[in-house]
């Protein structure tokens, strides 16, 4: 199936998204990658509150190259999402709803979206000029310090990506690579 | 007769390479996605070439990078024994190219200063250098920026001589099985075979930089290419991991002289941005 969905996303719109679905995302999405993800564990850690509120959120796994003057962004593919599997779950618990990235995920993950009715898509690796095309706007809300790895705001239109994980637990992956 | 060159020249050659390298692919990987184009089957497997087609479109028109981790700076010098540098420390000019390439060409800033403290460098250095002395008075210069996605689902494994070839055939697979759709395929797949620890790696690295497509010399690593080609491809992983039989673009193996106790294997994986670019002072 294909679907055109708007985010922030509502859990009503994940639940019916299956693994090989093809998906255009208009609306609202954050950045986090690897420092990110670890500041933000540490802060819940500690018990204080994380920079965004990521009840119905989608995070995409990524951290750009430097805009050129009069540009939104470089160029902004996503990066390995596995990375992020230890602190996922937790983000998930809280109302995380959705993730942009590529390649496999834990089990531990996979549980996650699946007690959660959340969604996990892959976006083309290596396609970062095209992606970027898709991204409106862009604005460094926190963790500004750590540059690419920044959180970022990123206004998206029609960005294309793939259902990989789905609140049932199906992994398009799984069967690819067995040959 | 000793010939001079300025590092000045180094730095200014390592600048443009990296700015060219991560804007363009080289010929040999734009005919390489090409064919990959026409051989694909899968339907997703089909929408994913068709994407990075227009991809490496975008990246050349607009002057972006093809992929957003433009690398860690890998670069090899070749240096003719009768070249003598002047001007300054090679190494540090080395860096200041890379330097200098990463901030102008608005290249990312990939790289932590140590490896446990994990502060970002600001500037994507220091490069990674390997230096070897070759006849002549010539400097070939090749610069390859590595991507993390698939250098971190690379392997090195010490085999027993009494696995032999088999043994190697499942060490590359193996590696390319877990390496799924994370390592962004299609792929390149750097093999080394033989050496010592460091240098089966060093030989994956450099098989990674042999024009895609272009055989080994060797009749019998020749044929092993071709044969783990086609295993690589039954896979099925195919691009973006989404299924189909184009896994890999090439599989290049450079093999060395080893102890008789001894079978390194190292395969290093590479994206389907392959970054390679030679240039010769
Ligand atoms: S593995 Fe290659 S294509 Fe994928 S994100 Fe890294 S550099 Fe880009």
């Amino acid at each position: 199936m294909e679907y055109r969905i708007t985010a922030p996303l509502d859990k009503d719109t994940a639940g019916k998204l299956r693994a090989g679905d093809y998906v255009w995302i208009s609306g609202t999405i954050y950045t986090a990658r690897d420092a990110a993800h670890k500041r933000m564990q540490e802060a819940l850690d500690r018990g204080e509150r994380l920079p965004v509120d990521w009840k119905d959120n989608i995070i995409y796994y990524m951290g750009p190259s430097p805009a050129r003057e009069g540009r939104v962004i470089g160029s902004a593919g996503p990066t390995t999402s596995s990375r992020m599997d230890p602190y996922t779950p937790r983000l998930l618990d809280m109302g995380l709803c959705g993730m942009i990235g590529k390649g496999k995920r834990s089990p531990e993950v996979l549980d996650a979206i699946v007690r959660n009715g959340a969604v996990y898509f892959a976006a083309v690796g290596g396609a970062g000029a095209l992606l970027s095309r898709q991204i409106k706007k862009a604005e460094v809300v926190a963790y500004g310090d750590l540059g690419t790895e920044a959180i970022r705001k990123l206004e998206v239109e029609d960005f294309p990506v793939i259902v990989v994980i789905d609140k049932e637990g199906n992994d398009l992956y799984k069967n690819n690579g067995k040959g | 007769m000793i010939r001079e060159i300025d590092v000045k020249e180094i730095t200014r050659q390592i600048r443009d390479m990296c700015i060219e390298v991560n804007y363009s692919l080289s010929e040999d990987m734009a005919c390489a996605m090409k064919e990959a184009a026409d051989k694909e089957r899968g339907p997703l497997g089909k929408k994913v070439l068709q994407q990075l087609k227009e991809n490496l479109e975008i990246a050349k028109e607009e002057q972006i990078p093809i992929c957003q981790d433009t690398g860690m700076a890998v670069i090899f010098l070749e240096i003719g024994q009768d070249v003598h540098f002047i001007g300054g420390d090679l190494g540090q000019a080395v860096d200041e190219g890379v330097r200098q390439g990463y901030a102008e060409g608005y290249l990312r800033k990939s790289v932590v200063g140590d490896p446990l403290l994990r502060e970002n460098t600001k500037d994507n250095t220091p490069a990674v250098l390997h230096t070897s002395i070759v006849p002549g008075d010539r400097v070939k210069i090749t610069v390859a920026p590595k991507g993390f996605g698939s250098e971190n689902m690379s392997r090195i494994a010490m085999l027993k001589p009494a696995q032999g070839v088999e043994g190697v055939k499942q060490v590359i697979l193996d590696t390319v099985r877990e390496a799924g759709p994370n390592a962004c395929p299609p792929l390149a797949v750097g093999v080394g075979i033989g050496g010592t620890f460091e240098k089966a790696a060093l030989l994956s690295k450099q098989a990674l930089t042999r024009p895609v497509g272009e055989p080994a010399k060797d009749a019998h690593i020749r044929a092993l290419e071709e044969e783990m080609l086609e295993k690589v491809n039954a896979l099925g992983i195919g691009p973006g991991g989404l299924g189909g039989n184009v896994t890999a673009l090439a599989v290049h193996i450079n093999a060395y002289a080893t102890h008789i106790a001894g079978l390194p294997v190292a395969v290093n994986l590479c994206c389907h941005v392959n970054r390679h670019v030679k240039r010769v002072l």
